[in-house]
């Protein structure tokens, strides 16, 4: 190790070799059998189970969780995947304390909700080394292109195929599972797990990947309508934000998704440089990540700055919790002004900002924080769009005939690896009702 | 803090928490450690003829039943008595006494069905100087096959007759424990009242098979792939319990004989439900082998607790709940009660609506919100919502104040008035013109 944490500029080994495996474990750790049989005692099987509702895919919570309870957890594998065949990924990224745990009853009545996703994942994980529990109908000889293999596409590939139809997946990267793969913090899919997912996910059959092929540049969606009885769109969104502060094109300053990406695929993280004084800029989830996994990686001083007031980021109070926890400072009613630097940021400086009824408002005082490392997470935009495709409010609006969307890049409830998931689900069905002429 | 201290058939202890006659009061080693925590009295593991000792089995001999979180909720054995030599017993029960002159020192007893038997066993017990001897008429599994425990407890003949030879033969108190596998708790207990009994003790533990072994298609506990019914005890059997003290403690010809209430006692709320119905003392078991002797410290302090907030004695708790047990028959129809839901404290799980709408009255609607209310045109008052509640107290049942009309029967709701005189009972007399 010839760096540390004080090193300046953005610098890779900054820690010693097993820190860097202690920092980056699984960040919530599997139940044994036994935490899980506590921990489902405690549902209360509710009727018209809020927690139920607030999921996306609707999974049948109370019912997988008695099952937990009576020792089938491969029976409660199935209720999940029944409905979100991407449980498993789900169960460690979904901002449960926002979904069906911050609903759950019991958070209401005592502040401690029924833990619903670690009961999934010991689920999923109980019961995805037995197999794929699904079966294909008989093959209806219908071909369907689904464009983006991450949570949407691949869902809406897995119920296509469900029912018979046979399924092409399109991906541009060269690994498929989308933001499961190259998105999310490291330390909550660790072991591989995004892979041996869709490995398990395709062992339904009768799809076929294809990655490295991007739509634009490889195939047109005008020869994808041609060839195929159906197209699904599940590009997500592939576009960064700008800061539209002046030094963005200094050294040092990149968008926080691509640093989520290289980290998940670096085979040794000792080789990942990171800076010592890291400034990420946004609010939320994929802020969150970059700034906890700069810390986790070595850098001594890592804020969040965030425009807006608390309340209105889009990480959750568990998030802010899990960074500030980490030695992440958040900054809140402060927007960037420009980075400054010669040819590498050296600093970035802040305008304070008010939120008021006419907008955000930026206050003359200023002030400026040391940065050799600048991230951007202000958001992600839907770009390569292709032909005939329009989109309104930075979402899918309409598609030709024959052409379905779903995920992050079309309209309808939060950009959630869950809702994806819902969504290329939904699609699916809807794309069988009508192929069956139903 | 409340006196607890208890004078039973002339035999004292500083509470009324006895340790039945089971596997903790085997040997000296647990009595001492029992009696060390505080425990009132111990009834002696129960003691069989002179001769080659009783064997046990060599595999489980528990089964058992959770509730959330593995709590144990019920507890089945197929033990045997005790499998030591009498005279080591003897030696070691004798050793205890000098030891411990102010808690209550009982015996179990359980000898084969002839007069020579029981003299024999009596006499040897004698210099003990133990308090008392409890008759095990009760235990269900093994020695019952041998024609003892709960086979003579099944005959109330046979109870008098056995009955009749121990105070003949002994002049120490004489407790007889009754099988509460039988139709009429009454009958055994009038049997050992006339065969001249100083008291009952009830109930010994209930014919049971906890659970089937869905691999091996045995019974549990199992034995090399069998299994035998055992004596269940523990919580669950409690209610059970707790109606056959009733039922002795309210009958015409067992009223006054004394009882030692058994079964269930978890708490100090358990044992005072058991005086409540006129128990002089309680026995435990299940409560210390789950959690160990240290448990008594909490029957002593809730019982005191409760106590002095009464402002009660112990004698009077004993029995006060005897006069409110009636028959069916009695209970005042023109009572009329309606649940009532506390939105303060409802956490809306809905579990009030499933079970009304799907096992009940349909008396409760889900409004927006998941506002649960309770349509008092529909409701019977039936309980089940507070039952199914996980909050306790949200749901409580209100008498509706007589004078009122009932919504769902349009009736006004009147004066006392039972089965007896209903117009609908064919054996109902009209009130005389």
């Amino acid at each position: 190790m010839s760096n540390s944490p004080l090193t300046p500029g953005i610098a890779s080994g900054r820690l010693p070799a097993e820190e860097y495996d202690r920092n980056f474990l699984d960040h919530l750790p599997a139940l044994d059998v036994h935490e899980a049989r506590v921990a489902a005692d405690r549902c209360y099987f509710c009727h018209d189970a809020p927690c139920m509702t607030a999921c996306p895919t609707s999974i049948d919570i109370p019912l997988f969780i008695r099952q937990i309870a009576t020792g089938t957890a491969e029976a409660a594998a199935k209720t999940i995947w029944s409905q979100n065949i991407l449980g498993g990924i789900c169960a460690r990224v979904c901002p449960t304390e926002t979904l069906c745990e911050g609903v759950c009853v019991r958070e209401v009545a005592e502040g401690k909700p029924v833990e619903i996703g670690r009961l999934q994942r010991f689920a999923t994980d109980f019961a995805m080394p037995k197999g794929h529990p699904f079966q294909r109908a008989t093959p209806t000889g219908r071909r369907v292109a689904v464009v983006g293999a991450g949570p949407a596409g691949l869902a809406c590939a897995h119920r296509l195929a469900m029912l018979g139809h046979d399924v092409v997946v399109f991906e541009r990267r060269p690994r498929p599972g989308g933001l499961n793969e190259y998105g999310i913090a490291s330390y909550k899919s660790t072991g591989g797990f995004a892979q041996a997912e869709v490995d398990w996910l395709l062992q339904i059959g009768g799809i076929e990947l294809r990655n490295g092929v991007e739509l634009g540049r490889d195939i047109t969606l005008a020869e994808l309508r041609q060839s195929y009885d159906a197209v699904f769109l599940g590009i997500g969104l592939q576009g960064v934000n700008l800061l539209s502060a002046g030094g963005e094109d200094l050294e040092g300053v990149s968008n926080a998704v691509d640093f989520i990406a290289d980290l998940r695929q670096a085979n040794d993280l000792s080789t990942l440089p990171v800076g010592r004084d890291v400034v990420v800029i946004g609010g939320g989830m994929t802020a969150v990540d970059a700034a906890v996994q700069s810390r986790l990686l070595g850098a001594e001083n890592v804020t969040i700055v965030y425009r807006r007031v608390q309340a209105k980021m889009a990480a959750s109070e568990h998030e802010q919790d899990h960074a500030t926890s980490k030695g992440v400072r958040i900054i809140h009613n402060a927007a960037p002004l420009r980075v400054i630097g010669e040819t590498r940021a050296e600093a970035v400086e802040f305008a304070y900002t008010e939120d008021g009824p006419d907008g955000l408002r930026l206050l003359p005082e200023t002030f400026t924080l040391k940065a050799d490392q600048v991230l951007r997470a202000i958001g992600q935009r839907l770009t390569g769009l292709p032909d005939g495709v329009t989109a309104k409010g930075g979402k899918i609006d309409t598609a030709p005939a024959q052409v379905w969307a779903g995920g992050d890049c079309a309209a309808g409830g939060e950009d959630l690896t869950v809702t994806a998931v819902a969504e290329g689900r939904d699609a699916a069905l809807s794309i069988h009702r009508q192929l069956s002429g139903l | 803090m409340a006196d607890l201290s208890t004078n039973f058939l002339g035999i004292r202890s500083p509470n009324p928490f006895w340790l039945a006659s089971a596997p903790p009061t085997d040997k000296e080693y647990n009595v001492e450690r029992a009696f060390e925590a505080g425990w009132g009295g111990v009834v002696w593991k129960t003691l069989g003829a002179d001769g080659p000792p009783v064997v046990n089995v060599n595999g489980p001999r528990y089964g058992a039943v959770w509730g959330a979180d593995r709590r144990l909720l019920g507890l089945n054995n197929i033990e045997l008595i005790t499998d030591r030599p009498l005279q080591v017993n003897l030696d070691e029960i004798k050793s205890v006494r000098r030891r411990w002159r102010d808690r209550a020192l009982i015996i179990s007893l359980m000898v084969p069905c002839d007069e020579e038997s029981w003299k024999d066993i009596l006499k040897k017990i004698e210099d003990t100087e133990a308090d008392g001897v409890e008759l095990n008429f009760g235990c269900p599994h093994g020695m019952a096959e041998r024609g003892m425990g709960s086979a003579v407890g099944q005959v109330p003949d046979y109870i008098e007759m056995v009955t009749r030879w121990v105070k003949q033969h002994s002049r120490m108190p004489c407790i007889v424990k009754l099988t509460p596998n039988i139709t009429d708790i009454r009958l055994p207990a009038e049997a050992a009242k006339r065969g001249g009994a100083d008291a009952v003790s009830l109930i010994n533990t209930v014919n049971s098979i906890t659970s089937v072994n869905l691999d091996t298609f045995s019974p549990e506990p199992m034995i090399d792939g069998k299994g035998s019914h055992g004596g269940y005890c523990g919580p669950a059997v409690k209610p059970i319990a707790l109606n056959m003290v009733a039922e002795i403690a309210r009958s015409r010809e067992t009223a006054g004989l004394p009882i030692s209430g058994i079964g269930g006692v978890t708490t100090w709320r358990d044992a005072a439900e058991f005086i409540a119905l006129g128990c002089g003392t309680v026995q435990a078991c299940t409560v210390a082998m789950t959690y160990g002797f240290k448990v008594v410290q909490e029957l002593i302090s809730g019982l005191s607790e409760y106590l002095d907030e009464k402002g009660m004695t112990l004698d009077e708790l004993r029995g006060r709940a005897v006069p409110n047990v009636t028959d069916w028959q009695y209970l005042n129809l023109n009572y009329v009660a309606k649940a009532h839901i506390n939105q303060e404290d409802c956490i809306k799980c809905g579990r009030c609506y499933a079970a009304c709408e799907d096992t009940s009255h349909q008396a409760i609607a889900m409004g927006p919100g998941r506002v649960f209310t309770v349509k008092d045109d529909e409701c019977v008052a039936c309980n089940l919502c507070v039952n199914v509640c996980p909050v306790e107290n949200c749901i409580t049942m209100e008498p509706m104040a007589k004078g009122s009309v009932d919504p769902r029967t349009g009736l006004v709701v009147g004066d006392y008035a039972n089965w007896t005189t209903h117009p609908n009972n064919p054996s109902s007399r009209p009130a005389a013109e």
